[in-house]
């Protein structure tokens, strides 16, 4: 097979040119370390169903043992991460479970630097959050339920990293599916959080159908389950994964998109809020929508390759660009304070996910590993606000600061690394992702590489600008809330300060020319990683970014702090009604800022309720109402989609419009309901008539078979 | 293979003499005009298809036939023929009248026809090997419990669903006691 | 020599007769005898090919004593709604039982 020799050629080729990071670590294979490490996924999974079955029973009704299996994990995880960087371990088990057919189907686990980060960064932010849950929980009506679930969440995320194939990676994944549905509508007896909770998961199947028939493509053509084996075939230049891997790679980066919530999938992960705020924190630190940015870079050797996944990386790029700025936009209207963080860890993942597709494998992930500890961080911290004011409106908030100073220097300290101020820890991921963009854009122009550049520097200045306004609305000027705030209990505020240590110092194991501590600990894989890694850092962008940052600051501060004399002073102090004058307030405040924005960002662009009335209602409503459905949404959604354009167009039209068109779906209407009332005459319900017209297209079918 | 061969053998005197009476009870279940007679012809009916089971060889099926069916099945019958105060003389309207019976006969004719056929093209006159014993009942339960176990298995829970249900279904709703 | 047919027929007669019964009874009850004849008859077609085919693993057997299983069961719940549906409208009238159609 001449084209076999080719791209193998191709393939020997391209890791020769990259010799200098390509060679392999001088990894081991962490010997008992890494053979036990199989306890890692088992012990929260069986933890949590001892939890489910004797919680109740059992001291701290739950606590103490899911925070025991997070412990475990945490200790492990930093045993291995340590024994990781000394060493270097590369180490894969697998025991056969079953066959079918030629593929074989196998439990195993992956013991190298990339799913050690996911271990340590799962054990250690989950055991933060599983203590402050603690209190945060207090007095539920289903604590130790909400602690079995919560650790099955967090097991099968260690499920899901642990894997070496697409068997146990698609087990995990699920699990974690059906664990977060059963976290966001844990307060399941308000209607809307059932709503998030099943948006959240209808929206993750739709995605995990794609990954599910990718992941199918790739293994049929590569002939393993197995990400080794994949590899293997790779290098070996096999021709058929060539050919499907385009499809393979855009239906598995699709499967990636819903759980990592990126545009236009991203509907979910704010609805999913509505869970409490450990969950949140968890979520969107380490477990669930890091899933996906994993998965990207478990099989980023695939990605990197165009010989196989052709231009899906280019895809990868510009969705991950989209997403950044897109969600970073609709944070900025957000009320609700949980809902603008959300929004911020949708912007960040779209950050990770370009880094991927662009190239920047280290940069990527050194943006999750960073991203986890400022992000559990500041969503630790909403949930000590949320706690003491008992809302989650940022107009029922501000003047904190007085009555929480530890939440508010956390708080700050959070905010700091999220906008990327030297020397704090998203200053570092951040600009190492800008620069490795950077770098890949001048070696190697592409329009949507730039793209990304671009955007990336708008995002950095969005994201200082939302955080800025957060920070004004909720600690600086009055209060505006009812209940009396106050400092939260000490097993809250001690793992928020843990964070706060993390987030401050976490990006400085990983300056460029100075620690790489990062960068040698996800490198270690049995598969080299191909990439660019700088000396120095990157004075050039530093120049640009940081002041791009400290201007969204400087104009966030001024048009919401307490100086300007737009902010709200209000009347504070005065109990008014909670929900519609302050919420007028919020709005005003908006509207007054971004004129022309806002309608759109307070809507979401329109993508949830395209979704809503083009998706969901068509599937939910029942198929007799199919008529009235067609008259009502298809010829309501035209001008509603098209604005104001098309509502002029109708103008023109409405004549033609109200005759002919809801003629034609009102003729339709009466067709089908003659129809209907013609045969309900023919058959009246007798149960043998239909039993004799059934047997009676037996003897017919019977008798055809016979003869033909 | 003429017909008068297929007398010659006495198997054959034996299936008929046992077929016969099965399909004559039969017929009468689906037609007497009285409730209880119908039920006990279907008594006749059961056993007949007992016999010949074990005239197979299959000894298990027909004493297990006998057990549930002629044990059980026709006490759960008789009483719900009790409970709904069917009339227990002879009545006319247990039946469909003339009219709709004649369509309900004809297609009953036909998907006789249609199966004869298939079946007389298919096997012809192919003969049936009388087994030399009974089969063992070990061996059958040798093979529920190897190779049928999760059939098996699922008809366990299928007759708990059904027990479960029959109770919810016929137990009354008493009002709810005042205390 | 028995031959296969003469025990298919059997079974094909008694499923017609069943049938029959199960298309002109008025009474419940008496559907739901005419619907044991068609198990019965299913069950001599199975016993009789397992004999036919002389299989090592007695699946026709086995199938058969599934069936009565199932039939038995089917008896019962049976019986059982025909129990509500009298309590509910004091008869067991199949064609009174028309509310399907709406």
């Amino acid at each position: 097979m001449p084209a076999a020799v080719a791209q193998l050629s191709r393939v020997a080729v391209f890791l020769q040119e990259h010799g200098d990071s390509a060679e392999l670590a001088q990894a081991g294979d962490g010997g008992g370390l890494a053979a036990y490490a199989w306890l890692i996924p088992v012990v929260p999974m069986v933890v949590a169903f001892l939890i489910l079955f004797f919680g109740k029973y059992s001291p701290w009704k739950g606590w103490g043992m899911a925070t025991a299996a997070l412990g475990f994990v945490a200790v492990y995880g930093t045993v291995l991460a340590v024994a990781n960087l000394r060493d270097g371990i590369v180490a894969e088990f697998s025991v056969n479970v079953g066959d079918i057919g030629t593929f074989a189907i196998e439990w195993g686990w992956v013991v190298d630097g990339l799913s050690i980060l996911m271990f340590f960064l799962v054990g250690v932010v989950g055991l933060l959050v599983f203590v402050y849950a603690n209190a945060y929980m207090k007095g539920d009506a289903r604590y130790t339920w909400f602690f079995a679930s919560f650790t099955l969440f967090a097991g099968g995320m260690l499920v899901l990293v642990s894997a070496p194939n697409f068997i146990q990676l698609i087990v995990g994944w699920e699990l974690v599916g059906v664990s977060s549905y059963l976290l966001i509508g844990h307060y399941w007896e308000d209607m809307d959080n059932i709503d998030a909770a099943n948006k959240a998961f209808m929206t993750n199947k739709v995605a995990d159908a794609a990954l599910f028939i990718g992941a199918i493509i790739m293994s049929l053509s590569a002939g393993s389950f197995q990400f080794s084996e994949i590899f293997t075939r790779m290098i070996e230049g096999q021709t058929t994964l060539g050919q499907f891997g385009f499809w393979a790679g855009l239906a598995i980066f699709i499967g990636a998109m819903g759980k990592s919530a990126q545009f236009p999938f991203h509907v979910w992960l704010p609805d999913a809020m509505a869970g409490p705020t450990p969950v949140s924190a968890l979520m969107h630190a380490a477990t669930m929508v890091t899933a996906g940015v994993y998965l990207i870079a478990r099989l980023f050797p695939f990605y990197q390759l165009p010989e196989f996944s052709g231009s899906v990386s280019t895809i990868i790029v510009i969705i991950g660009a989209i997403t950044l700025l897109s969600m970073g936009l609709l944070a900025i209207v957000q009320d609700d304070i949980k809902r603008v963080l959300a929004y911020s860890t949708v912007s960040q993942l779209g950050y990770m996910v370009a880094a991927l597709g662009v190239g920047a494998y280290t940069a990527g992930l050194f943006h999750l590993f960073t991203h986890a500890f400022f992000k559990a961080l500041l969503f630790l911290g909403a949930g000590s606000i949320i706690h003491a004011v008992h809302s989650n409106n940022m107009s029922d908030m501000g003047g904190l600061r007085k009555y929480m100073p530890a939440t508010f220097w956390t708080f700050l300290v959070g905010t700091a690394a999220l906008v990327g101020i030297f020397p704090f820890a998203g200053f570092w991921s951040k600009d190492e992702i800008i620069s490795s963009a950077f770098f890949n854009a001048t070696n190697n122009p592409e329009f949507a590489v730039w793209f990304m550049v671009v955007l990336s520097i708008l995002g950095a200045f969005i994201t200082a600008f939302y955080m800025a306004r957060v920070v004004s609305l909720t600690f600086f000027g009055t209060y505006l809330g009812d209940a009396k705030p106050h400092e939260s209990p000490a097993v809250m505020v001690v793992p928020m300060v843990a964070l706060a240590v993390g987030a401050a110092t976490a990006g400085l194991l990983n300056i460029p020319g100075l620690t790489e501590v990062v960068t040698d600990w996800v490198t270690t894989r049995a598969f080299p990683i191909v990439e660019h890694h700088f000396a120095q850092p990157e004075y050039f962008l530093i120049a640009i970014v940081t002041p791009v940052v400290l201007l969204g600051l400087f104009i966030g501060w001024r048009l919401f702090g307490p100086s300007s004399e737009l902010h709200y002073t209000g009347t504070g102090g005065e109990a008014v009604d909670v929900s519609a004058p302050q919420r007028k307030v919020a709005v005003e405040r908006d509207t007054f800022r971004i004129p022309v924005l806002y309608p759109v960002l307070e809507n979401k662009y329109y993508i949830d309720d395209l979704y809503m009335n083009g998706l969901v209602r068509p599937t939910m409503g029942p198929i007799a109402d199919a008529t009235l459905w067609v008259d009502m949404n298809v010829v309501d959604a035209v001008p509603n989609l098209g604005a104001g354009v098309a509502r002029y167009a109708a103008a023109a039209v409405a004549v033609i419009d109200d005759n002919a068109v809801d003629g034609f779906y009102n003729v339709t209407g009466a067709t089908t309901g003659a129809t209907g009332s013609f045969l309900r005459q023919l058959f009246p319900g007798r149960v043998q008539q239909y039993v004799a017209l059934s047997f009676a297209g037996v003897v017919i079918f019977a008798a055809l078979f016979v003869i033909f | 293979m003429t017909i008068g061969d297929w007398l010659t053998e006495s198997a054959n005197w034996a299936f008929l003499f046992l077929a016969i009476p099965t399909f004559v009870a039969s017929v009468m279940v689906v037609s007497s005009r009285n409730v209880v007679r119908a039920v006990l012809y279907l008594v006749i009916a059961l056993g007949g298809s007992a016999a010949l089971f074990l005239m197979l060889g299959a000894e298990f099926v027909g004493w297990t036939v006998v057990l549930v069916y002629i044990g059980a099945v026709i006490i759960l019958f008789l009483i719900g023929i009790m409970i709904t105060r069917a009339p227990l003389t002879k009545s006319v309207d247990l039946s469909h009248p003339i009219s709709a019976k004649a369509p309900a006969a004809l297609l009953s004719v036909l998907l006789f026809g249609v199966v004869a056929w298939a079946v007389v093209e298919s096997f012809g006159l192919e003969t049936i090997p009388l087994p030399e014993e009974a089969t063992r009942t070990g061996e059958i339960g040798l093979s529920i419990f190897t190779s049928w176990v999760i059939p098996f298995e699922v008809v366990s829970f299928v007759l708990l669903a059904a027990l479960i249900g029959g109770i919810v279904l016929a137990r009354k709703d008493e009002p709810a006691e005042v205390p | 020599m028995m031959t296969i047919i003469q025990w298919i027929l059997l079974g094909a007669a008694l499923f017609s007769v069943g049938l029959y019964g199960v298309l002109t009874r008025r009474n419940a009850v008496l559907v739901l005898a005419s619907v044991e004849i068609m198990l019965a008859a299913v069950n001599i077609n199975l016993v009789a090919f397992d004999t036919y085919l002389s299989d090592p693993a007695y699946t026709g057997q086995i199938f058969a004593l599934f069936v009565i299983a199932l039939a038995a069961a089917e008896v019962g719940v049976g019986i059982a709604i025909i129990l509500m549906i009298f309590r509910n409208r004091h008869s067991v009238d199949v064609d009174e039982l028309d509310l399907m159609r709406y």
